[in-house]
């Protein structure tokens, strides 16, 4: 009942906004609603070692086997920054165009759970890594996203409740080697106003922390995170109303139909003249809706302090720049390198940056002295092509660049044709074998045998006399139509050049 | 034995004896282990005594003296571990109920370098609760009491350790300081005790109550003996964020320095915080001493003093609060039976005794939002002022002077009540822990006129120990520890005539009427 009242007093803010949309002449349409979106995103650093100990990152060992008396929160135990890991969110903070703090300060965010040992989350408050970063976003039309902030934490430890519903579990048993693996959070301005801005947003962070070696951004394992701050807001005002939060969205999928489904909820909640409650909400996958958590029944106090277990983190202004030195390429950067220098397609050339593993691969097929643009083509309809059918991510490119360069050099020199090399490729991909050894051991050189293929094509013309008439009347259609019954009879392996000149030259 | 009794010397004799083959590791240690036996009953220092592990120790370090190998700096010397300092395979209990049977599973940091260094460790000393408490009375384990007087109290929170050395049931012990828990015990006890320079001595192992205050320090007989542990532990550790990398000189070679013309200041703040006539005197005749030896003194002033007890009550609760968080029952110590989890926190979380009780509530309150500002970023901002006042008055002086405390040690259950009058016992020790500086106690006399508290009937006579308490720069132990050395030999007759006599007395004494052997004495705190 407290509760009910409560919610009135707060509502009257938003029973305002509709009279004087009432006074104004009209009612509060959907179309004067603009959602309104603040994502904080969580990526898992690509460091060997925990944040704070030297415990392994590995994913997927046995439970608990990646543990000492620092991540677990043994009595005693002190943590000392990973180098590494500061490194790495530091080029993430410098590829998101952020400001680096030469001083930022570690702070202890206190609650209690299971699966957080100590009872507190090392953290960064006050004193982030790094500040006013931004993102720019493809659109149409293309929009820059800021970026609040982005600072270093812990990762807490993994709760497994038996039955999988933590209110009726008979018990809950904790696996702590992701305890204190190292995490970056991202805070972006709430710049954000459609579902399909988030995507690219998202989709963007991943490219860039991913291309820069920070993180392998894997949302299914856990090593990315999204939390969503949702709201709607009067066109034209610069307040936005009660900020939803959305939790639990496990997939850019999620994130988008989320917000779809936040923005038409409250929307309706809107429209109907009644008011958005501030409330933490999660979003259920099967249901395709969000539905509300379960309140804490305390506001969230963390009584954040600095942790006094570690000195505030300096940087020097020299190791900013070694970083800065050895920093490596941003997608956008190699993209632009890719057109420019070596005449790569726009569209090609950013299929190329969409993973760093896809990019590396392409560089160095470019490095073994391969065309750039024939390499590129054959990555993207042949080898892509084979990947996707497969369900094989960028991670798992099934052949390599040496393999590669070696059958496009195949085609080049005329030992096989294009057509067989298609097939090749497979085989490569399936065996992980090299295709020169393919070619020779299944016989799959090209013919160049010119007694034997003028006898083949003797044979194609006597079979298709009427093919022979229609070219001596100019058709040169038929012409084609001789050639590939010759490649049939070789079973593909005739150099297609040289039966062209036979041809010519026998219906002279 | 010519000497006199092999536990009544000093840890730097025992070494000379043992370097010089005339007496064997096992020999010290089963002296050692014999004198607990006969005192323990009634100062109670121990949680647990390493019997066993302490003599197959000794055995090992006289095995190596005899094939001429180098047995470390503290071949063969027992020592004695504060019960918050974690010993691989061994009970670390915090004088806790919640770590009653938790056994650490690692070596802090100083722990590996005394066994790296030989020495053994004998047993684990009763303390105040997670180190709160100014008296050992916290301990919700034991009671320990002041072999000086048995009616009174060790001081605390390294209370076990104190009385340990005192009694002569070990050489050399180590403590944690956060707010005087080494010095204060010290002082009580008629003893010497270090609070190196925050960041000398490596924390990793000891178990935090205020993380930015805590530092581990020796307690022994004399100066020297206090070096001796010095060389051992004090260094960098890479576990330790906090520790500091600067190279660590030779104590026990600093102390051949004279201490004449040293600058020594009083700040005078520190005899006007309710330091009793007694004290006060005794503090007096050692600023004589300290003439005599050609140390130059003057009165100063340090204004912003008046504000570290404050200042302290505030930041060491709000970091104890977040400190004591991990236990809760999950992974380890006490779990209270509960249905569901929020019932197994506050069922777990009850087994705190009072006193940790009252400053987690106290910490988490100064921490809220709302009133962070007003409490925790304040007393931040008095630290720094503190800090400053300090930083003024070593440009001048190379040393300060004062009482290590304001009373002797008083009565058992005395101020168990009153916890105020229980913190007033820090108020000269707390400054040095705000300001991370070097703090030693070194005893400088008795005081004449026994001011036995409340039921004052007196009559065991026995005059009680005087801390002299000497500060010095960050890192600068060496001119501290000179100092107190100096100081300790012009004294050390007087007062080694006593101790030898109060450690005598205490292996004669029955335990008497004014023994209560097992029960806590009224007015203690354990009940709820």
């Amino acid at each position: 009942m407290s509760a009910g009242a409560k919610s009135e007093r707060v509502g009257l803010e938003g029973v305002r906004l509709v009279s004087e949309k009432e006074a104004a002449g009209g009612r509060l349409a959907r179309e004067d609603l603009e959602l309104v979106v603040g994502l904080e995103v969580h990526a898992e650093l690509l460091t060997r070692s925990k944040m704070f100990c030297r415990c392994s990152t590995r994913f997927g060992d046995p439970p608990n086997t990646n543990v000492c008396p620092v991540c677990l929160g043994l009595p005693g135990a002190l943590p000392v920054v990973n180098r590494e890991a500061v490194r790495l969110a530091v080029i993430a903070a410098l590829a998101l165009n952020c400001r680096v703090n030469l001083r930022s300060r570690f702070a202890r965010k206190n609650y209690f759970y299971p699966d957080l040992p100590k009872g507190y989350q090392i953290s960064q408050y006050d004193e982030p890594l790094a500040v006013n970063g931004c993102v720019m976003i493809p659109g149409p039309p293309p929009k820059k996203i800021r970026i609040r902030r982005l600072h270093l934490e812990e990762d807490a430890g993994k709760s497994i409740h038996e039955g999988d519903d933590v209110t009726r579990a008979a018990y809950s048993l904790l696996d702590f080697n992701r305890c204190g693996a190292p995490l970056i959070e991202i805070v972006s301005e709430p710049d954000i106003s459609s579902p399909e801005e988030a995507r690219q947003y998202l989709e963007e962070l991943r490219r860039i922390l991913e291309f820069t070696g920070v993180s392998d951004v894997k949302m299914e394992e856990g090593s990315m995170r999204v939390d969503s701050n949702v709201s709607l807001r009067r066109l034209g005002q610069e307040q936005p109303g009660a900020l939803v939060e959305v939790k639990n969205l496990n997939s850019f999928r999620a994130v988008v139909r989320a917000l779809a489904y936040e923005k038409d909820r409250q929307s309706r909640i809107l429209t109907a003249g009644g008011t958005v409650r501030r409330e933490t909400r999660g979003w259920d996958e099967s249901l395709e809706i969000t539905v509300p958590l379960r309140l804490k029944e305390t506001s969230e106090d963390y009584r954040y302090f600095p942790d006094p277990d570690l000195p505030p983190l300096i940087l020097s202004e020299e190791w900013l720049e070694s970083v800065k030195r050895e920093m490596p390429p941003l997608p956008e950067e190699k993209k632009r390198y890719y057109v420019d220098v070596l005449g790569i397609p726009a569209y090609d050339a950013s299929i190329l940056t969409s993973s760093r593993k896809l990019s590396r691969f392409f560089d160095e097929c470019v490095s073994r002295g391969a065309d750039p643009k024939a390499i590129s083509n054959w990555i993207l309809s042949e080898l892509l092509g084979y990947m996707n059918s497969r369900g094989l991510g960028p991670d798992a490119i099934p052949t390599s660049p040496e393999f590669l360069v070696k059958l496009i050099r195949l085609i080049d020199i005329g030992v096989i044709s294009g057509r067989i090399a298609k097939d090749i490729l497979v085989k490569m991909c399936e065996t992980g074998r090299d295709p020169e050894e393919i070619v020779r051991e299944e016989g799959l050189q090209q013919v160049t045998d010119r007694a034997f293929l003028e006898h083949v094509v003797d044979e194609v013309i006597a079979e298709n006399l009427s093919a022979v008439e229609a070219i001596k009347k100019g058709r040169s259609k038929a012409m084609g139509f001789l050639v590939g019954q010759v490649m049939k009879k070789t079973g593909g392996k005739a150099n297609p050049e040289l039966v062209n000149i036979i041809i010519k030259s026998k219906l002279e | 034995m010519s000497g006199g009794a092999l536990w009544n010397m000093k840890a730097s004799a025992l070494l000379e004896l043992m370097m010089a083959g005339e007496v064997s590791a096992t020999e010290v240690v089963e002296a050692f282990l014999d004198r607990i036996s006969e005192v323990e009953p009634k100062v109670g220092a121990f949680l647990e005594v390493m019997r066993d592990e302490g003599l197959a120790q000794a055995r090992r370090i006289d095995e190596l003296r005899q094939s001429g190998e180098y047995p470390g700096l503290l071949g063969g010397l027992p020592v004695a571990v504060k019960d918050n300092i974690c010993v691989a395979g061994t009970r670390c209990t915090c004088g806790s109920k919640m770590l009653a049977n938790w056994v650490a599973p690692y070596d802090a940091t100083v722990v590996k370098a005394l066994k790296a260094q030989g020495a053994i460790i004998i047993g684990k000393t009763n303390m105040d609760e997670f180190a709160m408490g100014s008296s050992t009375e916290n301990s919700a384990l034991g009671l320990t009491r002041n072999p000086w007087d048995l009616r009174r109290v060790p001081g605390g929170s390294s209370g076990g350790s104190a009385a340990a050395v005192a009694a002569g049931q070990v050489p050399l012990a180590l403590g944690s300081d956060t707010g005087g828990s080494v010095r204060q015990p010290a002082a009580f006890t008629g003893i010497t005790g270090l609070k190196p320079t925050y960041g000398r001595v490596s924390r990793y192992g000891l178990v935090a109550f205020a993380s930015s205050l805590d530092q581990i320090g020796p307690l022994a007989a004399d100066v020297r003996d206090v070096c001796l542990l010095m060389d051992a532990i004090s260094g960098f550790d890479e576990r330790d964020s906090t520790s500091d990398n600067r190279p660590v000189p030779s104590y026990t070679r600093a102390l051949s320095k004279s201490a004449k013309g040293l600058k020594a200041g009083v700040p005078r703040e520190c005899l006007t915080q309710g330091v009793s006539r007694g004290v006060k005197e005794c503090f007096e005749r050692a600023l004589e001493v300290m003439e005599d030896l050609g140390v130059e003194i003057e009165e100063t002033s340090l204004p912003m003093i008046r504000y570290a007890l404050d200042c302290y009550y505030i930041i060491a609760p709000a970091e104890a609060s977040s400190n004591l968080s991990r236990f809760d029952g999950v992974r380890y110590g006490l779990r209270a039976e509960a249905n569901g989890l929020e019932e197994m926190y506050v069922r777990t979380r009850r087994n705190f005794g009072p006193e940790v009780r009252r400053r987690i509530m106290l910490g988490t309150f100064v921490l809220s939002a709302g009133y962070y500002d007003a409490y925790y970023l304040r007393a931040a901002k008095v630290r720094t002022l503190i800090r400053r006042d300090f930083k003024r008055a070593f440009e001048e002086f190379d040393i300060l002077l004062s009482p290590t405390t304001p009373t002797t040690a008083f009565l058992l259950g005395e101020r168990t009540q009153d916890p105020l009058s229980m913190y007033m016992a820090d108020v000269l020790t707390v400054p040095a822990n705000l300001a991370g500086l070097p703090a030693l106690s070194v005893p400088c006399g008795f005081e004449e006129d026994s001011n036995s508290g409340e039921d004052g009937d007196g009559d065991s006579g026995r005059r009680l120990p005087v801390g002299l308490q000497i500060t010095g720069r960050p890192f600068d132990e060496e001119t501290v520890l000179c100092a107190g050395h100096a100081f300790y030999q012009a004294v050390a007759p007087a007062v080694e005539a006593e101790l030898a006599r109060m450690r005598k007395d205490l292996g004669k004494e029955s335990c008497g009427s004014a023994c209560p052997q097992a029960q806590s004495p009224k007015g203690s705190a354990w009940k709820e």
